[in-house]
C-alpha cells in the first residue's frame, strides 16, 4: 500500500472517531505548547541579555583587583588596583576610549526630612559618562579640579529625585550622605531597569577621592574595579591586551608569574548569562517534555483500544492480502498523524501564549522591550519530537496489530 | 497439474492438555474450475479446511500445493501475497470495513497488491461493482446496503484482483432465500462463464444442490466425494452412532 493511502486511511480512521482522536492528543498538544512557550521565553531572555551588553554595550572591559602572593597565602580581591592604574590605562592604552575607577560606598542619603538607601552609591572617575555611554539630563558632571581637590558635588539618578525631592528641583541643593553635605550638580538621564530588573536610576555618583577619603576614610589609592570602554567591539580583544600588558608593566609582573588583577570584558559575562538562560530554558523544556510522554502514553493507550476495537478489521485486511508491515504501518501512521496533529495545534497554542507572555512582559515591566521570538529550528523540532513520540508510542500496538492470526480477528466479536 | 494437490493434510490443534484432530488425514486434488461444496455437520473440520485451503491457516502436516506452490512452507507475508493473488473470500457474515464506502471496500485487494494507480484502482473496482450490479450503490456504507447487496459488494471485492479461486464461508448463512438464490446464481454464473474455481462451505442444501462437486467431511475426514449430490445427502444424512 503506498504511503499516501495508509496515511489517508489513518485520516479516516481518526475521522470516524474524532471526540476520541481530540481528548487523545491533548497530551500532546499540552507538551508541544508548553515546551514551544518556554523556548521562546528562555530565547527572548537570551536575546535580551545579549541585547542588554550590546547597548551597555559601549564596549565595556571590567579590571578587576586580582590575587596576590604574600607568604604563600593567595588572597583574592586583594588592594591591588589603584586610580593611577585607571588613569593611565585611559591615557596609554590606544584602543581604550575611557576609563573610570569605580570606588563603592553605601549608606544613607537625607534631604529635608526625606531620607532613602540608594542601590548604587559609587565614587568614580571624570570619564564615567563617557565609558557607560550615560547620559545627562540636567546640569553637569564633576570635573578633574573636583577630583583633585576631593568635592563634595554629587550627580544623583532620577530615583533619588522622586523618593527624596518631590517636587523641588534638586540642582543646586544640598544634600547629606552619610552625614556629608553634598551639592547635587547633576542629574541623570532615565534608564529604566536593567534585565534583572534592578533599577538602574537608584544611583548617587561622586567624585572617587571624596568617596575614598571623606566618606570610607580610607588611606589607601585603591579602587574596586576600573571600568574601562574599548573604542569599538572590534578592538575589545586589542584593549584587553593592551590593558593587561600595560598593568603588567606597571606592578612588575614577570612573564611567568599570576598577575594580580584580571581583565573581563562584558562579552565573557553575557555569554555566562546566555549560559545561565539557556540552561534554565533547557530544565524547563524538559519538565515541559514530561508532560509530552504523558500525552505519548494517552496515544499507546488509545492505540492499544483501537487495536483490539478492530481487530475484524485487521483480520478482513489480512483475509484480502495484507501482511503483518501493512498493517504494522497502518497504525503506527495513525499515531504518528495524531501525535503531529497534536504537535500542530500545540505549536499554535504555543505560539500565542508566549506572544501573551511577551505582551504582558512589556506592559508589567515597561522598558524591558522584551524580544517575542518564534523560531523555525524550535518549531521544526518541536514537531519532529511529536513525529517520534508518535512512532515511540504507536509501535507497541502497532507491532500487535500486527501479529495477529488471521482467523482469530475475523471471527473475533 | 491440479490446481489444489492436498497430501495427507492433518492440522491438530494443540489445547495444551488435550490434541483436537481438526484435520485427520485429507489427500484430495481440484481442478481449475470446479465448483465445489464443502459439507459436514459442526465440527467436521470443514471450516479448518476451508482456511487451510484459504492460506488463512497452516496444516500442521502434509503438503499443500496450490499452483504448483508448496503453501505449507511459506511464511505469513508469502501467504498474506497468495491470498491477494489467487484467492478471494467471502464470509458469512460479509466483513466489509463499515464507515467505509462499497467502492473503497472493493478497493481494498487492489491496495494490498502490487501497484495500481489510483485511477485505475477505481476504475476495476467500478467494473467489479458494474458486474455484481451494485454500480449505482458505489458510494453506499454498508449499514445502507440490504444483506443481499452487501454480499455482492462482497464478491465484488474477493474478484477485483482476479483470483482463481473463490471461497466463500457460508456465504449464504444471513441471507433471506430469494437473495440467497441470487447469490448463488451468481457463484454460478462465475464459475461457468469465467471459469473462476468455486469453494463453498455451506449447510445449506440449496446452496450444495448447486454445486458441481460435493465433499462430505465427518470428524476430520472426507466421507464422501460425489458429483451426485443425493450421494452427498446420503453421505450426509447417516448417522455412524445410530448404524451400529
Amino acid at each position: 500500500m503506498s504511503f499516501f493511502d495508509t496515511v489517508r486511511i489513518a485520516f479516516r480512521a481518526l475521522l470516524k472517531n474524532k471526540m476520541r482522536a481530540v481528548l487523545t492528543i491533548i497530551g500532546v498538544v499540552i507538551g508541544i505548547a508548553a515546551v514551544t512557550t518556554i523556548v521562546s521565553i528562555g530565547q527572548g531572555a537570551s536575546k535580551l541579555v545579549s541585547g542588554e551588553f550590546e547597548a551597555l554595550g559601549t564596549n565595556v572591559i571590567l579590571v578587576f583587583p586580582g590575587q596576590t602572593r604574600r607568604g604563600g597565602a593567595r588572597q583574592s580581591g586583594a588592594p591591588t588596583l589603584t586610580t593611577a592604574d585607571a588613569e593611565s590605562i585611559g591615557e596609554e592604552c590606544p584602543a581604550v576610549l575611557a576609563a573610570s575607577p569605580i570606588v563603592a560606598t553605601a549608606g544613607q542619603v537625607i534631604y529635608g526630612n526625606e531620607n532613602w538607601n540608594p542601590k548604587q552609591m559609587q565614587g568614580v572617575g571624570q570619564d564615567y559618562l563617557t565609558v557607560r555611554n550615560w547620559e545627562l539630563e540636567a546640569g553637569g558632571f564633576f570635573s578633574t579640579s573636583d577630583i583633585e581637590s576631593n568635592a563634595k558635588v554629587c550627580v544623583i539618578g532620577q530615583t533619588l529625585i522622586s523618593k527624596l525631592f518631590r517636587t523641588v528641583n534638586p540642582m543646586d541643593e544640598m544634600i547629606r550622605i552619610n552625614n556629608v553635605p553634598f551639592r547635587v550638580i547633576g542629574i541623570l538621564a532615565k534608564k529604566g531597569a536593567n534585565m534583572v530588573g534592578d533599577d538602574q536610576d537608584d544611583v548617587v555618583l561622586m567624585p572617587h577621592t571624596t568617596v575614598r577619603k571623606r566618606l570610607n576614610g580610607s588611606p589607601l589609592d585603591n579602587v574596586r574595579i576600573i571600568m574601562v570602554s574599548a573604542r569599538g567591539t572590534k578592538q575589545m580583544g586589542q584593549a584587553a591586551k593592551q590593558i593587561e600588558s600595560l598593568l603588567y608593566e606597571r606592578h612588575e609582573i614577570g612573564p611567568s608569574e599570576e598577575p594580580d588583577f584580571s581583565v573581563q570584558d562584558t562579552t565573557e559575562i553575557a555569554a555566562t548569562l546566555g549560559i545561565i538562560t539557556g540552561t534554565l530554558t533547557l530544565m524547563l523544556s524538559a519538565i515541559a517534555g514530561i508532560s509530552l510522554l504523558v500525552g505519548g502514553v494517552g496515544i499507546m493507550n488509545i492505540m492499544l483500544v483501537s487495536v483490539t476495537e478492530r481487530t475484524r478489521e485487521i483480520g478482513i485486511r489480512m483475509a484480502l492480502g495484507a501482511r503483518g508491515k501493512d498493517i504494522l504501518r497502518q497504525f503506527l501512521i495513525e499515531s504518528v498523524v495524531l501525535s503531529c496533529i497534536g504537535g500542530a495545534i500545540g505549536l499554535l497554542l504555543g505560539t500565542g501564549a508566549s506572544m501573551c507572555a511577551n505582551v504582558l512582559i512589556n506592559m508589567y515591566k515597561p522598558g524591558t522591550d522584551w524580544p517575542m521570538i518564534v523560531s523555525i529550528p524550535a518549531a521544526v523540532v518541536a514537531m519532529a519530537f511529536a513525529a517520534a513520540v508518535g512512532v515511540f508510542f504507536g509501535y507497541y500496538p502497532a507491532r500487535r496489530a500486527s501479529k495477529l492470526d488471521p482467523i482469530d480477528a475475523l471471527r473475533y466479536e | 497439474m491440479a490446481l489444489i494437490e492436498l497430501d495427507d493434510v492433518r492440522r491438530v490443534y494443540d489445547l495444551g492438555e488435550v490434541k483436537v484432530h481438526a484435520l485427520r488425514t485429507v489427500t484430495r486434488k481440484i481442478e481449475l474450475g470446479e465448483y465445489i461444496a464443502l459439507v459436514g455437520p459442526s465440527g467436521s473440520g470443514k471450516s479448518t479446511l476451508m482456511n487451510t485451503l484459504g492460506c488463512l491457516d497452516r496444516p500442521t502436516h502434509g503438503s499443500y500445493l496450490l499452483d504448483g506452490e508448496e503453501v505449507v512452507t511459506m511464511n505469513r507475508d508469502q501467504r498474506a501475497k497468495i491470498r491477494n493473488k489467487q484467492l478471494g473470500f467471502v464470509f458469512q457474515n460479509f466483513n466489509l470495513l463499515n464507515r467505509t464506502s462499497a467502492l473503497e471496500n472493493v478497493e481494498l485487494p487492489l491496495m494490498y497488491g502490487p501497484r495500481v494507480s489510483a485511477r485505475e484502482r477505481r476504475d476495476r473496482a467500478m467494473e467489479m461493482l458494474g458486474k455484481v450490479g451494485l454500480a449505482d450503490r458505489y458510494h453506499h456504507h454498508p449499514s445502507q446496503l440490504s444483506g443481499g447487496q452487501q454480499q455482492r459488494v462482497a464478491i465484488a471485492r474477493a474478484l477485483v484482483n482476479r483470483p482463481s479461486i473463490l471461497m466463500g464461508d457460508e456465504p449464504t448463512g444471513n441471507l433471506d432465500s430469494k437473495t440467497s438464490r441470487e447469490v448463488i446464481d451468481l457463484f454460478r454464473e462465475l464459475n461457468e462463464l469465467q471459469d473462476i474455481t468455486v469453494i463453498l462451505v455451506t449447510h445449506d442444501q440449496n446452496v450444495a444442490r448447486n454445486a458441481k462437486r460435493t465433499l462430505v467431511l465427518r470428524d476430520g475426514e472426507i466421507v464422501e466425494d460425489t458429483t451426485d449430490f443425493l450421494l452427498a445427502k446420503a453421505a450426509l444424512e447417516l448417522d455412524p452412532a445410530r448404524e451400529e
